[in-house]
């Protein structure tokens, strides 16, 4: 069933600052909600325990997934993502929840687009202390080690028929 | 040794000038004291019970005399003009200010140093054998993996808010010096059938307050395979390991309740995939890290000097015997230096300390040093030529005591004289025994043993792997010790098993007197070391020494 | 049956020294134990630590320690640990004991 449990008092961070949330109006849905009977793009969120496999045939129409943080000590949300991307998931990604403006590089290195934040986090770690990160999205230790053949990702069944999502951010 | 590349240098300035930042950000507000924790503890800072606390990195515990002299600097600067060397081969310094904390990290940053995740939920600092490179019985050196783990772990996006932390070490000698066996992930060098070489993977060793031995997980797993198969365990570990108990969130319980089957196949899933979006590590990279451990050339000297002084100076020749091991070149030693001298406290060195090290491994020993996890200093590759020279200067700085391996050279961690979260002290009592059987004149006749002490259940002085452990604990407002016997660290691992009730602080000497006279009376002959023996006999007879009045030990006397 | 409640004080880390500090009578943070408010009702105590708790720019982790009246009327830790921190380590004569 759809869920709106959005609403715009989210602030959405991405590397250019703060924005407004552009998906708080789209029709969110949760896992439960029968994917296959959707033909628009949607908006998923899921919590940061989702068994990501269940999602690769609905990875077409999945225009956005969010996942949750519990706790900014939580870093399941990192290998989550992570994860969908290696799965071949290329829609946006977002991590709603309680991330902080110290975690912003982690987020964008682990395979989220932004960050989504409240607004009363927002007014204590001001936009410049989340665009302090962005200069070292770039730097790490762990795309330098390999070989630089281009990212590899593993390509799921059926994933190359699908239409890219419509709404993808940037 | 590894020289920082251009990129190593500016990512640990940028990081010093992050966490600057976030120190200021503590102090107007911008982040909680909740926030600001997880973030200080992965630069190495605590708050402990009189002061900060900073845990340097000295990654594999290898270092050369620049970066020693750079932490004499820090503890006189900043500090009180001591640090004291740790079981993870790290140094702490127990007095900084957290103002002084940005500054005293741009300082290491000027010698190559850090102190990045040497602390928080996640990857810690790896260890590795502090014999690295001139071991004789070494398969491969295993620095460069370490190294290749250092870089490979520090920052990795995805592990920098594990369930809990994770420890690595590396060893490529079968003897195990790097107590692979009580590591969350414990790399044993070894070769297949074909001689190709590759790890035997532990996991699920741990200490603290369900001690375990790792299991293996992969009997060989091929070199180039590591990091994939080092992120397969570590995404399986985050993704379920436990976080509504930080006492079981450890790897070793994630293994305990799943069942090792299940979670070796798990493992083996997720490193498929990875490995299927492997591109290999970067050849150029590889071979850069790999020939910066190259050994240096060893050259033949003359060793009469050394020769005449083992006949003609008694404690030079007992010096030379216990604290010498040999080198894979011949007319070389690996020499330990005792941070332990009679009365001191366990790995504790001071600025002049320091300094003096420094200039012996620059003067005879090619600039190199290393932290063992045993809470000494080693110098690895020492020609017998210029043996009495190190001997001297040691001498000179009160570090020449010839006690490694004795019932002297005890680990302890800093207890409740420093810590937090301890329940009793360790320092105090590492002292007490080294005085008592100094004075007895035992500490040769009792031979190699491995006496270990924790101040607390989290057991970083590794009580469960000492021949004798023993753990302070707080019983009812005193401080109380607790006995374990017949523990193990080596490639022979084991746990110590608790003798029976503990001791009040003035019994605990009595006690040890009684336990290491039943060793002496019962032993087959002084090459029989108390471990030994102890798996020989099993533990009645022990316990009946340690409880004489307790008739429910006391009757297996006989 | 519920435990009695023995007399606390409120004690912390100094944020920016990392000193142990005591919470006193007119709401100052104090470096010596004896300087210390000693709080014998328990509500009182616990409101006290919450409103301490509140001003965490100074300190990190506040907490109730047992203490007793000693003879001279003031405050003294009761258990070993307390002990401790109004001195410093037993290994080297560093902290309060040499502040003092």
């Amino acid at each position: 069933m759809p869920v709106n449990s959005c609403n715009g008092d989210l602030v959405i961070v991405r590397d250019d600052g703060f924005r407004k949330d552009d998906l708080a109006d789209c029709e969110h849905l949760t896992v439960e909600a029968e994917l296959q009977g959707v033909e628009s793009p949607v908006f998923l969120e899921i919590s940061n325990d989702q068994d990501p496999d269940i999602l690769i045939p609905s990875f077409c129409w999945l225009s956005a997934i969010s996942i949750r943080f519990p706790d900014f000590v939580d870093g399941r949300g990192f290998s989550l993502a992570a994860r969908l991307r290696q799965l071949g998931y290329t829609g946006r990604l977002r991590a709603t929840g309680s991330l902080i403006a110290d975690q912003y590089r982690l987020a964008r290195q682990s395979g989220f687009d932004e960050v989504a934040i409240s607004r009363r986090l927002a007014a204590r770690q001001t936009e410049h202390q989340w665009l302090a990160q962005m200069d070292r999205v770039a730097m790490s230790y762990q795309s330098r080690l390999l070989k630089t053949t281009g990212p590899i990702t593993e390509k799921p069944t059926g994933l190359r028929a699908c239409l890219p999502g419509g709404i993808r951010g940037g | 040794m590894y020289r920082y590349s251009q990129f190593d240098d500016e990512f640990v300035r940028t990081r010093v000038a992050e966490f600057r930042g976030q120190v200021e950000r503590r102090l107007d507000g911008s982040l909680s004291e909740d926030e600001f924790k997880p973030l200080r503890l992965k630069n190495g800072l605590y708050l402990q019970l009189h002061a900060y606390m900073l845990r340097v990195a000295i990654p594999y515990g290898t270092l050369n005399s620049r970066q020693m002299r750079q932490l004499a600097m820090i503890a006189e600067r900043w500090d009180k003009g001591y640090g004291h060397f740790t079981t993870r081969q790290n140094i702490q310094f127990n007095w900084p200010k957290l103002r002084d904390v940005p500054d005293i990290l741009d300082a290491l940053a000027d010698v190559s140093m850090h102190a990045i995740q040497t602390s928080g939920n996640c990857i810690r600092n790896v260890t590795a054998d502090h014999f690295a490179g001139a071991a004789c019985d070494e398969i491969e050196d295993p620095r460069p993996t370490a190294e290749l783990l250092r870089q490979w772990s520090t920052d990795h996006p995805e592990f920098q808010y594990l369930p809990r932390k994770f420890k690595i070490a590396v060893t490529g000698s079968p003897n195990d010096r790097a107590v692979t066996r009580a590591h969350d992930i414990g790399l044993r060098m070894v070769r297949d059938d074909f001689g190709k070489p590759g790890f035997e993977v532990l996991i699920g060793g741990g200490l603290g307050r369900t001690p375990m031995i790792g299991m293996v997980a992969r009997a060989f797993l091929p070199k180039d395979h590591l990091l994939p198969y080092i992120e397969a365990i570590l995404r399986v570990y985050n993704l379920a390991g436990r976080r509504d108990n930080k006492h079981k969130a450890r790897i070793k319980i994630l293994v305990h309740e799943t069942g090792r089957d299940i979670i070796r196949e798990r493992i083996e899933a997720e490193f498929k995939r990875r490995l299927a979006v492997f591109p290999g590590i970067d050849p150029q990279l590889m071979e850069d890290i790999d020939a910066s451990f190259r050994l240096p050339e060893f050259i033949d000297r003359p060793q009469d000097e050394h020769e005449g002084l083992l006949s003609s100076d008694p404690e030079y020749r007992e010096w030379a015997e216990q604290n010498l091991t040999d080198h894979r070149q011949d007319g070389y030693r690996i020499v330990t230096v005792s941070l332990k001298a009679i009365g001191a406290t366990p790995g504790d060195a001071t600025s002049d300390q320091m300094r003096a090290i420094a200039a012996i491994a620059e003067k005879y020993a090619y600039d190199e040093i290393r932290v063992s996890h045993e809470q000494n200093i080693i110098l690895p590759h020492v020609p017998l030529a210029s043996m009495p020279g190190v001997y001297a200067d040691l001498k000179a700085v009160g570090l020449a005591a010839a006690n490694i391996g004795l019932i002297s050279d005890i680990i302890a961690c800093p207890g409740m004289d420093y810590c937090s979260l301890a329940t009793a002290r360790s320092i105090p009592v590492a002292q007490d025994i080294a005085r008592e059987f100094n004075a007895l004149e035992l500490e040769k006749r009792i031979g190699h043993i491995k006496v270990k002490i924790s101040g607390c259940i989290n057991a970083c002085g590794h009580h469960h792997v000492g021949h004798i452990g023993i753990l302070g604990l707080d019983r009812a407002g005193v401080e109380n010790y607790q006995i374990t016997l017949g523990g193990d660290g080596t490639e022979t691992a084991a746990i110590g098993r608790r003798a029976g009730p503990g001791f009040a602080a003035d019994e605990l000497l009595p006690a040890l007197r009684r336990l290491i006279d039943r060793y002496l009376e019962t032993r087959l002959d002084d090459r029989e070391t108390f471990l030994a023996c102890y798996r020989r006999l099993g533990e009645a007879p022990f316990l009946a020494a340690l409880y004489p009045d307790n008739p429910r030990y006391a009757g297996e006397q006989l | 049956m519920p435990r009695k409640f023995t007399p606390k004080v409120i004690t912390s880390n100094d944020l920016l020294e990392g000193d142990v500090i005591y919470l006193a009578r007119d709401g100052e943070w104090v470096r010596d134990i004896r300087r210390a408010a000693l709080y014998d009702d328990e509500n009182e105590a616990i409101s006290a630590l919450a409103c301490a708790d509140s001003h965490r720019h100074r300190h990190v982790g506040a907490y109730l320690a047992d203490a007793a009246l000693n003879d001279e009327g003031l405050p003294d830790p009761v258990h070993f640990r307390e002990v401790f921190r109004t001195r410093g380590p037993t290994n080297y004569f560093h902290g309060k004991q040499a502040d003092s």
